[in-house]
Formats: structure tokens, C-alpha cells, sequence
């Protein structure tokens, strides 16, 4: 099939902007996007394009005559496996390993796929980082039980919420909420030992460790947009489990 | 402490991390030994000085280095392994212990923990950020060839 130039461009920007869009969507910091976008622009002989990128909107110039377009960016979530694959995809774009159509379709079979982990295995493995910190931070091994339960415990309320009214900061205060709660009754009741160490246990895998790393990166990098907002989003979220603690240990 | 002990339960963690962050089923052990690799050295630098944020910073220097060496490997973004190993660093206890003497009107103790946990947040991103510094630096010839390889540079 021969393409003719215009249909070609139209290929290559919507390509550009949906391997964008499912980078900034799973996780990957934003110098990686631009980087990602610019390099992939170049390979198809756009050198002189530019792009705007943001944790809630990409937009891209591909040059001075041709127009600019925006994608708007709604749920952000981590999912490194997707960043992973699309960097595959671009890099063999530019080692000129695949046609722009063919990548294409790769992107798009990326963002359709699903590549999550069994839930029940992401519930076990919330539920024993818990457990390894909780001796790592030196509890003593009698509240192992309850911070392997506990972490399993918040990780799934978080979930669940999230499922349904897709309030992330709702989620993780009711969250770490019910995880104050059960490890002041695990004291109370005489088998729990230590209230502070199990709660910080089974928070760990609520806590915002990724946008934090992120956001300081990308404030580093010169991304200042990307680098406040992501911060903005890693301090709600850790005042959302700190609310819900300090709500439970305040009675 | 309980060297091979703590070697494992970081390994584990930073392991169940790389399951929560959804990281490419290959690449699990690795982050794992990240984990561990930026905990060890976070502990003995702990124990043998005593400084907490100096040995954070130490920590994810060290994280950040492995990461790096292993994306080069994988070739794969950096991101992949650095996150779940700078989970262990995170200050957690001590944000905890900040915002409980908050709720118990301790607001003296508070600011103390608060302060630490604001240094150590730093020392995690410095660790990484010096890191990243350094291998530019080692690798420049080998991305100024690449750029030039893919036209990014106009020669």
C-alpha cells in the first residue's frame, strides 16, 4: 500500500501521542516521555518537532506548518510492565526494526492488553512486603501475623474502593483507616505488642513512594509543570493515610 | 543485627514491590536484589556511623548505580528497577512518629520527626539524582555516538 504524505504524518503523530499517552498513564517519568516522543519524531524525519508534557495532557508540534495535537491524560496509574514495552516498541522504531504501521499496532495492542498480575498475587505480595518491614523496622515477631494480615487487609479496602468510586485519596484514608483500627484491636485484645511498628508495617504498601521519586526527578530535570503536580498528588495521598491514622489514634 | 536475615526480608520486599508496581515478570529478581543492595548499605552505613541521612543518601547512590547498570543490561527504562529499591529507604517510621505526636499535641517532638523525615526524603532524592549525575557523565561518549547515530545532533 503506498501512503501518501499526508496520511503518513496523520500515522506518525497519532503513533507519537499514543505511546506518550501510555507511558505518562503507567508511570514513567516525564523527561522518559518527551525523550521517548522526540526520538521517535526524529526517526521519521521530524526534526524540528516539540512537545509539552504534563501528568494530566501531552501536546505535540511535529514541525512549524504542520498542526499541533493534544491528548488528555485521565487516569494515572503504575503499571511498569506497559512502560517496559513501549520503550521495546520505540526503540525498534528507531532502529528502523519495524514500520511506522506496525508500531502502531503494537501500541495498540499494548494499551489493550492487560498485564497486571493476578489480584490475589498482588494481595500476597502487598501482604508480605508488610510483613518483611515490619521486622525490618524492628518489630518483634509475635506482630508478624497481624502486619502480614493487616497490609493484605488495607491493600484489598484500597483496591476495591478505587474499583468503584475511582477517588484515589478517599480509597487510601478509609484504607489506612481500617488498618488503624485493627492494629489497635490486635493490642487491645492482648496479642498484638507493638501499635506503631504494625501500623507502619501495613501502610508501607500504600505509601507514594513512586510519585515522590518521580516528582523530584522531573523537578531536577527542569520539569517543573510535571514535577508540583506529581508532588502535589504524592502529598495528598500521604495526607490521605496520615489523616486516616491520625484519626484513629486521636480517640 | 541478623545479616543474612535482613538481606532476605529486604529481597522479599523490594521483590513484593516489583509485584505491586507490575514490573516485567524477568526483571523481578532483579529488582529484588536492588532492594536488598540499597537496604544493606543503608544498614551498615547506619550502624557503623550512625547517621541516618548520610546513610540514605548512601543507599540510594547505591540503588540508583545498580539500577542503572541493570537497565543497561535489560535495556530498559532505569525506572523499572530504582523504584521498588528505594521503597526500603522511604522514611516511614518517621513521618508515622511525626504525624502521632502531632495528633498527641506533641508539637515539639513532631517538628523533630518531621524535620527527619523531610532530610531523609532528601538525602533518597540526592542519592539518585548524584547517581544519574555520574553515570552521564561515564557513558557521554557512548550517547554522544548514539545521538549522532539517530540524527540528534546536527553533525
Amino acid at each position: 500500500m503506498v501512503q501518501t504524505g499526508e496520511t503518513r504524518r496523520e500515522l506518525a503523530l497519532d503513533c507519537f501521542l499514543l505511546a506518550g499517552k501510555i507511558l505518562m498513564e503507567n508511570g514513567a517519568e516525564t523527561y522518559r516521555v518527551e525523550d521517548t516522543m522526540i526520538r521517535m519524531a526524529v526517526s521519521q524525519k521530524m526534526t524540528n518537532s516539540h512537545c509539552f508534557v504534563t501528568p494530566t495532557g501531552i501536546m505535540f508540534s511535529p514541525s512549524d506548518e504542520l498542526p499541533t495535537r493534544f491528548v488528555r491524560i485521565n487516569a494515572r496509574q503504575t503499571d511498569l510492565e506497559r512502560v517496559a514495552l513501549v520503550n521495546a516498541v520505540s526503540r525498534k522504531l528507531v532502529a528502523q526494526e519495524l514500520t511506522l504501521q506496525q508500531a502502531y499496532e503494537e501500541l495498540e495492542g499494548i494499551d489493550q492488553t492487560n498485564y497486571k498480575f493476578n489480584m490475589w498475587l498482588q494481595i500476597l505480595a502487598a501482604a508480605t512486603a508488610s510483613g518483611c518491614f515490619l521486622i525490618l523496622l524492628g518489630g518483634s515477631w509475635n506482630d508478624l501475623p497481624f502486619a502480614f494480615v493487616f497490609g493484605g487487609t488495607g491493600f484489598i479496602i484500597v483496591e476495591t474502593i478505587l474499583e468503584r468510586t475511582r477517588v484515589k485519596f478517599f480509597a487510601e484514608f478509609i484504607g489506612s483507616l481500617a488498618i488503624g483500627i485493627l492494629a489497635i484491636l490486635a493490642v487491645y485484645s492482648g496479642f498484638g505488642i507493638d501499635r506503631d511498628t504494625i501500623i507502619i508495617g501495613s501502610i508501607m504498601p500504600l505509601v507514594p513512594g513512586l510519585l515522590i521519586t518521580n516528582a523530584v526527578r522531573d523537578l531536577m530535570a527542569g520539569h517543573f509543570v510535571s514535577g508540583l503536580s506529581k508532588g502535589a498528588e504524592a502529598f495528598l495521598t500521604a495526607f490521605a493515610i496520615g489523616g486516616g491514622i491520625a484519626l484513629v489514634l486521636s480517640f | 543485627m541478623n545479616w543474612p536475615l535482613e538481606a532476605f526480608l529486604s529481597f522479599l520486599a523490594a521483590g513484593a514491590f516489583g509485584v505491586i508496581f507490575n514490573t516485567p515478570r524477568r526483571t523481578l529478581i532483579s529488582c529484588g536484589l536492588v532492594g536488598m543492595t540499597g537496604w544493606l548499605i543503608y544498614r551498615s552505613y547506619e550502624l557503623l556511623l550512625g547517621d541516618p541521612v548520610q546513610a540514605t543518601f548512601a543507599g540510594a547512590f547505591g540503588v540508583a548505580l545498580v539500577a542503572h547498570l541493570l537497565a543497561k543490561k535489560f535495556r530498559m527504562p532505569m525506572i523499572i528497577f530504582s523504584v521498588a529499591g528505594i521503597i526500603p529507604l522511604v522514611p516511614g517510621s518517621k513521618a508515622y512518629n511525626a504525624m502521632r505526636n502531632i495528633v498527641e499535641n506533641n508539637y515539639l517532638e513532631a517538628i523533630k520527626f518531621a524535620s527527619e523525615a523531610l532530610m531523609i526524603s532528601g538525602a533518597v532524592a540526592m542519592g539518585l539524582v548524584f547517581a544519574e549525575v555520574l553515570m552521564q557523565a561515564v557513558f557521554k561518549q557512548q550517547a554522544k555516538r548514539i545521538q549522532r547515530k539517530i540524527g540528534m545532533t546536527p553533525d
